[in-house]
């Protein structure tokens, strides 16, 4: 079979089913028990060492502190 | 050792654009290898100056130094683009401005290509470039990898721009929509951009926080896919390796689709991608509270990768592109609709509880229009993208309005909310030197885009039902110079939109070097922290 014609075939089926369960086994994955809590968590990285990285110095930086102040 | 590793490559550079410079075969090329040649001589003396002295300690923190650069150049490229697309707005109204003397230099054919990458790459890509420095060290809580990587990356940068430019002006164009910079250009891009996956990637994988945060995702998926596009569509053979000519190896319907699989991802993945990656951070910060849903935002991400790559082929409605992928192309465009109002609706939520912010803070006013913008610009983008729609819309001023509602109202102005929100924090400032400047730049900039892109509107629907009237007999009613003659007070219009635009960033530049020069200091101690 010339290139073009195998490719095409194999983009039209196996990459297609490929691609759409990678994309719906994301959205499972998103919504599985347990992730809220860890979104939570993610979702206020920005809010956390804004002024130096983790671990430069032991004192409480600012930010740990004041990082939950906008509950 | 490296530095005489580096002395030696410095030379070898400056020797051969010596060379390079006497044999060259168009003044471009001279031009360039010249710039080359000094930059790489300068750079020699430099390091030979420097040779063996001690290395400094390990420095600690982040690596603020290339942000703050890239600040002042964002300004900078930003004020040069809108200016040069002002002035190619009046000489679209006004053709007595393609001045005589200036033929061949400063006419609207060579200044345009010079507008458009002065904007996207240089002003959008500046802005990405240290944005992306500063989230990814702030989100993975760990100093830039890669030491001085990060200063080549923003000089090597700067020197494509450079290099891109002033190619444009004295001819040097490979003729591909914004991929316009010839092969030795293109190649020293694609040598800084894998120093910048090095850097970023770099910090990421050193993170000191266990999950990599969603604006990384969007700024990794942006850095990856454009060296991707970038390459496979300036694959060129050059004609002589002292000259600034080259042959593309695709050719045909082939070259016109791996153009637009380049462009519209750049529109993708550089414009949409990298600046989410910004809103991503940004919005939350200014709003002082998480990201509206999470689960949103990864599925944002992973739908919008998946479905932008194949979006395309839509700008070759009614070519000899097969049916099938135009058709492709189109689908996936509509269907874009959802990852994107997606986006939009996470942003804009991101205040909800805090709405009363609009009321106080000019900067997140400017970052809600902006995902605004973003909302719009993506409804109208895939109705453009139907096929029935594109045969009014294509090739008029239309698409022209489109790209800069995209472009001005979301690039723009999250860029410009990226800017205000950095700079106190950069040079340690305890605020931005006036809100009431600020507030000034947000009505100028909204009011130039509603001039521009309504102008745009309606010369564009004019200017296609123009084209495809015809009479009883089937003849077309209106030569091509009668839509031109009835597009000038619409021309003038968004000429003045532009005027409007390129004052507040004038402002907004003022604004910035204020604040470094003038505002008070941020008290250093933290005195401030509450008893535990």
């Amino acid at each position: 079979m010339e290139t073009y014609s195998f490719l095409r075939e194999f983009a039209d089926s196996w990459m297609l089913l490929f691609l759409f369960t990678f994309f719906v086994g994301v959205i499972f994955w998103v919504f599985r028990p347990g992730a809220s809590k860890e979104h939570e968590d993610i979702a206020n990285i920005p809010f956390r060492n804004e002024d130096k990285p983790a671990g430069d110095q032991d004192e409480t930086s600012p930010d740990a502190t004041t990082k939950e102040a906008w509950k | 050792m490296w530095d005489y590793i580096k002395l030696v490559m410095l030379g070898v550079v400056a020797l051969f654009a010596a060379i390079a410079a006497s044999y060259a075969r168009d003044l471009a090329y001279q031009v360039h290898a010249v710039i080359i040649m000094l930059v790489a001589g300068g750079m020699f003396l430099w390091t030979l100056r420097h040779t063996d002295e001690p290395k400094p300690a390990t420095p600690i923190g982040y690596m603020d130094g290339p942000i703050r650069a890239g600040v002042i150049a964002t300004a900078f490229w930003g004020a040069v683009g809108f200016l040069a697309g002002t002035f190619i707005a009046f000489q679209l109204a006004f053709p007595v401005l393609n001045f005589e003397w200036a033929q061949g230099y400063a006419n609207f054919g060579r200044l345009r290509p010079l507008h458009t990458s002065a904007v996207i790459f240089a002003f959008g890509g500046n802005a990405l470039i240290c944005t992306s420095f500063y989230i990814v060290q702030r989100t993975s809580a760990a100093r830039l990898w890669g030491g001085n990587t990060a200063w080549f990356v923003f000089w090597g940068y700067n020197l494509f721009i450079v290099l891109a430019a002033t190619g444009y002006l004295l001819g040097s164009t490979q003729s591909k929509e914004y991929a316009e910079p010839e092969w030795y250009v293109d190649i020293w891009l694609t040598i800084v951009w894998l120093a910048y996956l090095a850097v970023f990637l770099g910090t990421i994988l050193n993170r000191k926080e266990k999950h990599i945060y969603v604006a990384n995702w969007f700024l990794l998926s942006f850095i990856v896919t454009v060296a991707m596009l970038h390459v496979i569509n300036n694959l060129s053979l050059p004609v002589s390796i002292f000259g600034s000519r080259s042959v593309q190896l695709f050719a045909g319907v082939q070259d016109a689709m791996t153009q637009w699989w380049y462009g519209h991802n750049a529109v993708g993945f550089f414009l949409t991608a990298g600046f989410l990656g910004m809103m991503y951070y940004f919005v939350p910060k200014q709003a002082e509270r998480p990201v509206f849903s999470y689960k949103l935002s990864i599925i944002h991400f992973w739908a919008l990768i998946f479905l932008y790559i194949w979006a395309g082929p839509h700008h070759l409605h009614y070519t000899a592109l097969p049916d099938w992928a135009s058709t492709l192309g189109m689908v996936f465009s509509i269907v874009l609709w959802m990852p994107s109002w997606g986006g939009m609706i996470n942003g804009l939520m991101t205040l909800s509880g805090a709405w009363d912010k609009l009321r106080t803070d000019p900067i997140i006013r400017m970052m809600v229009i902006s995902i605004g913008f973003y909302g719009m610009s993506t409804f109208e983008g895939p109705m453009m993208s139907i096929r029935a729609v594109n045969s009014l819309s294509h090739y008029t001023d239309w698409t022209i309005g489109h790209v800069h509602s995209g472009a001005l109202g979301w690039n723009g102005m999250i860029t410009f909310g990226a800017l205000y929100f950095l700079t106190p924090r950069l040079w340690n400032r305890e605020r931005l030197y006036s809100l009431q400047l600020v507030n000034a730049h947000f009505w100028l900039a909204t009011i130039g885009i509603v001039l521009y892109a309504a102008a745009m509107w309606v010369t564009g629907i004019m200017e296609g039902l123009m084209w495809r009237e015809v009479d009883a007999n089937g003849f077309l009613v209106n030569s091509f110079a009668d839509t031109v003659a009835a597009k000038f007070p619409m021309y003038v219009v968004r000429g003045l939109g532009g005027v409007l635009y390129l004052a507040g960033a004038l402002i907004m530049c003022y604004n910035l070097w204020m604040t470094v020069r003038r505002a008070p200091a941020k008290q250093a101690d933290p005195s401030m922290v509450p008893a535990e």
